[in-house]
């Protein structure tokens, strides 16, 4: 009963709306019952989860998170709960996605784009200060000592981490972190063995992780527990009590050693500070994240070695964006202009195998056609009786890499122009000819200017995905040839590759910097993408 | 102003798009006329045929070369013919049996990922190009555009920031931190919309009255969009689902980052560390390696190529 008034109102109000024209946000909700529940299953499933994991973002005090959390919690709900908002109800999904995984991390790298992270800042100034004082610190007779458990708050590999003591004079517990150190209830925490063996809220480390993450490089590496009179450390699977001649001034920002009497400053270098006496001796070589500010794209413009590297390595870049849309869209559409031709038979199976090279996965094509590359042994020198350094002459690596891509990007040209080719009516072609007009002329003046029309928004996607066509650069000559007085450049570089070496590469991680260029990189990608659209008029035809 | 008939693009429609040798004029074939005939024939269609045997050669040399050294038992540097002078399987069997590179594991593992991303992602973009196909909404427009320009940018050019997220979220949810396939399957899924537009021009393909007209006979919106639209649009489903499986299939530096443990790593990943550390001697390995991935995609290709022709340039024509 209820159903059929539902509908029947339905019909008026469809009546109602404009023809053509479906209204959006008009009650019209779902009435079957399957479909609510599998809404109410979906739903409550979520907000299950979102209750589930909020005690622990809490305890760890993930406030950010907590709040993406929860704000995804409510707009599902909100979105999928009530009758308005139909729209949305199509568009919620993937925009959440493409919010949480693409934007927001476009977001944090201008975040990160304004810092000095990487390689030797990964820590905060506290935990770095902790760390000296830590490492100056020797033990003194009569010293604590303590039986050492390792908990974490997160998973084994994750931490953080938490000292858990047993004082082995007193048997007194102890929670230490690099916040400071805190008596333990007794009760609650079982000790076998001289060791605590469990502890709430906490996942313990077993032995031979604990000597894993104490090796150089660890989560546990310079662990140090702050005390009143000094600093307890670990010692393989016991942990001391140690006092550090350093002492840290938080109001005057100085590390003194009480022993010697010498003060030390933070003192910047490039784009990190570290603490440095007035001799100009350093008391460590760790220093700490900080904001940056500009500094970092100060530096990309200004640094003269790195704007020279930019300069050079923009324009091959877009050399290379162009030289690869030009060359692939040139042979498919010269491929799909004979071959769209009512009188040649066989057209399935031509298409079908001039797309395998795009069947192909890119990193596989490009690995392979590297080892072609190969002067030595590879396939086109000894196919052509050739005797190029391909890979090893600046000039050589960019033909070979523009090679390569023409290979893998011409079956994708080839597909859209022959599809454009066949939604050009036949008869502006046929009164063209009528007209007199040659096959020349007929494709100069007529089909290719329609054509140009219906791909030229995939061309301009094409430019823009060839400018950061990191695959194509990096699996054919990692950037390279390097020129032995430049090992951050190289000959085939383009911007994207050059961000990704400068902050995944060998060297020192600079993820700061590397971000700045990921920043300036979104910016002439967006720019140029935007004026190509202008001049293409593209944003006119927008149905 | 920029309201548009959908039916007035020039979208081609699945069933125009029919192998055009189908339609063809009678063709008289060349054999036995005059050798008028015959030049005839060859300056104005077998030169095409020419070109397109070319063509065939440049398209699947260095795929017969692949080929033809995964099956080459020396497997090494000599192997550069392009028909292989001895067959063995001897290559496949290392591939499979070499407990360091687990790649059967790899394997799966690549198909775990592909399949939940495409189904995902084309559930997500089915949905949002109904929207915009469908409904008049502010915004609409500029949301459109707005995902047109975000596509532009790559995802990994967030690389630092993705890693540094999810080392955070790592913390919190361990299931689907750095190193986990779920982990990495979200990153993907951050391109969820990445076909709209695509599914978009098919979708205004179909006539509206259609939606009407099953409203009017009191279907609810969501029986409306998956009982009777999204079976309509199957084909430029198909496609698009082939399209971010070859891209799912290719992905190699988010992978790089975010597997690297051996057991967890996708085939992009495994055998590049495989080639890298001796790029000499294990070619025949690798190419093993890399005839093996593409497969499903050249099994589903000759049923898919008309549909792919279509798919792209519609959504193309459109916007």
């Amino acid at each position: 009963m209820d159903q059929r008034l539902t509908s029947r109102a339905e019909k008026k109000s469809q009546q109602a709306d404009p023809p053509g024209q479906i209204s959006a946000g008009k009650a019209r909700g779902t009435s079957s019952v399957i479909g609510l529940l599998v809404k109410i299953v979906a739903l409550g499933t979520i907000i299950g989860l979102a209750v589930m994991l909020t005690p622990a973002l809490i305890s760890t005090q993930q406030w950010g998170f907590l709040a993406v959390i929860w704000g995804v919690v409510i707009v599902l709900a909100v979105t999928y709960a009530s009758r308005r908002f139909v729209p949305a109800k199509y568009l919620v999904p993937g925009t959440l996605l493409l919010v949480l995984f693409v934007v927001y991390p476009i977001l944090m790298t201008f975040q990160l784009s304004t810092t000095n992270y990487g390689d030797g800042t990964r820590t905060t100034k506290e935990v770095t200060v902790s760390r000296i004082i830590g490492n100056a610190a020797q033990q003194v007779q009569g010293a604590r000592t303590f039986e050492l458990s390792v908990g974490s708050e997160g998973t084994a590999t994750s931490g953080p981490y938490t000292f858990l003591l047993v004082d082995t004079a007193t048997n007194d517990v102890f929670a230490g972190t690099p916040d400071g150190l805190s008596e333990l209830d007794p009760g609650a925490v079982p000790i076998e063995g001289g060791t605590i063996t469990a502890a709430e809220g906490f996942t313990l480390l077993d032995r031979r992780q604990i000597n894993e993450f104490s090796q150089q490089g660890g989560d546990l590496e310079g662990f140090a527990v702050p005390t009143d009179d000094g600093v307890i450390t670990a010692q393989g699977f016991s942990a001391v009590e140690l006092f550090s001649p350093l002492e840290y001034d938080e109001a005057a920002d100085t590390i003194t050693n009480v022993e010697t009497g010498v003060e030390y400053t933070p003192v910047q270098s490039g784009d990190r500070k570290f603490f440095t006496s007035a001799d100009g001796e350093r008391l460590s070589d760790q220093s700490w994240g900080e904001n940056v500010g500009m500094n970092n794209y100060v530096r990309a413009f200004t640094d003269p070695r790195i704007s020279s590297d930019f300069v050079g390595i923009f324009i091959w870049t877009l050399v290379f964006a162009v030289l690869s849309v030009g060359t692939t869209f040139a042979l498919g559409l010269f491929l799909a202009t004979v071959l769209n031709d009512a009188r040649v038979r066989g057209q399935r199976a031509y298409r079908s195998i001039l797309l395998l090279p795009y069947a192909i996965p890119g990193f596989i094509a490009l690995l392979v056609w590297s080892s072609f590359f190969n002067s030595e042994f590879g396939l086109i020198n000894n196919l052509l009786n050739l005797d190029i350094n391909w890979l090893g002459n600046p000039f050589w690596a960019k033909v070979a890499v523009l090679m390569a891509n023409l290979w893998l990007g011409f079956p994708y040209m080839f597909l859209v122009c022959t599809g454009a080719l066949q939604a050009i009516p036949s008869d502006y072609k046929e009164a063209a000819s009528l007209d007199g007009a040659t096959g020349w002329t007929n494709f100069s003046k007529i089909t290719f200017p329609l054509l140009l029309v219906a791909i030229a928004p995939l061309l301009v996607s094409a430019f823009a995905f060839n400018f950061n066509n990191f695959n194509a650069i990096f699996l054919l000559t990692e950037g390279g040839p390097f020129s032995p007085d430049n090992p951050t450049a190289g000959g085939t570089d383009i911007l994207i590759s050059y961000t990704y070496r400068l902050a995944f590469g060998g060297g020192a991680q600079q993820i700061g910097f590397a971000s700045a260029i990921s920043v300036i990189l979104f910016i002439i990608t967006g720019v140029l993408a935007a004026l190509q659209f202008r001049a293409t008029r593209a944003l006119e035809e927008v149905g | 102003m920029t309201q548009v008939n959908p039916q007035a693009g020039q979208v081609v429609s699945p069933s125009d798009l029919a192998d055009p040798a189908q339609h063809a004029e009678p063709f008289e074939h060349p054999r036995g006329r005059s050798k008028v005939r015959r030049g005839r024939w060859f300056k104005e269609v077998g030169w095409r045929h020419l070109v397109g045997i070319i063509a065939i050669i440049y398209a699947i040399i260095p795929i017969l070369y692949t080929l033809s050294a995964s099956l080459n038992p020396v497997g090494s540097v000599s192997g550069s013919s392009i028909l292989p002078q001895t067959i063995s399987v001897d290559n496949y069997v290392a591939l499979f049996t070499d407990p360091e590179r687990p790649f059967a594991r790899w394997f799966l593992n690549t198909l775990i990922v592909a399949v939940a991303v495409v189904i995902a992602s084309i559930f997500c973009s089915a949905l949002a190009a109904y929207a915009f196909s469908r409904f008049r909404f502010k915004g609409r427009r500029g949301s459109l555009l707005t995902l047109l320009l975000i596509q532009m940018f790559p995802q990994f050019l967030a690389a630092a920031a993705l890693f540094l997220l999810f080392t955070q979220i790592g913390e919190v949810m361990p299931a689907i931190g750095l190193d986990t396939l779920a982990g990495y399957i979200i990153v993907l899924l951050g391109g969820a919309l990445g076909q709209v537009w695509l599914i978009k021009g098919f979708f205004d393909s179909i006539p509206r009255e259609l939606d009407e007209a099953a409203l009017m006979d009191g279907a609810t919106h969501t029986q409306l969009y998956f009982k009777i639209i999204l079976p309509l649009v199957t084909p430029i489903l198909a496609v698009t689902g082939l399209l971010s499986f070859i891209g799912v299939l290719g992905e190699f530096i988010l992978a790089s980052l975010f597997l690297r443990d051996n057991e967890i790593k996708t085939p992009a990943v495994g055998p590049y560390g495989l080639l890298d550390a001796d790029r000499t001697n294990n070619r025949g390995i690798f190419a093993a390696a890399a005839v093996l991935p593409p497969i499903p995609v050249i099994l589903l290709l000759p049923y898919l190529q008309k549909f792919i022709v279509g798919g792209i340039t519609a959504g193309s024509v459109k916007g």
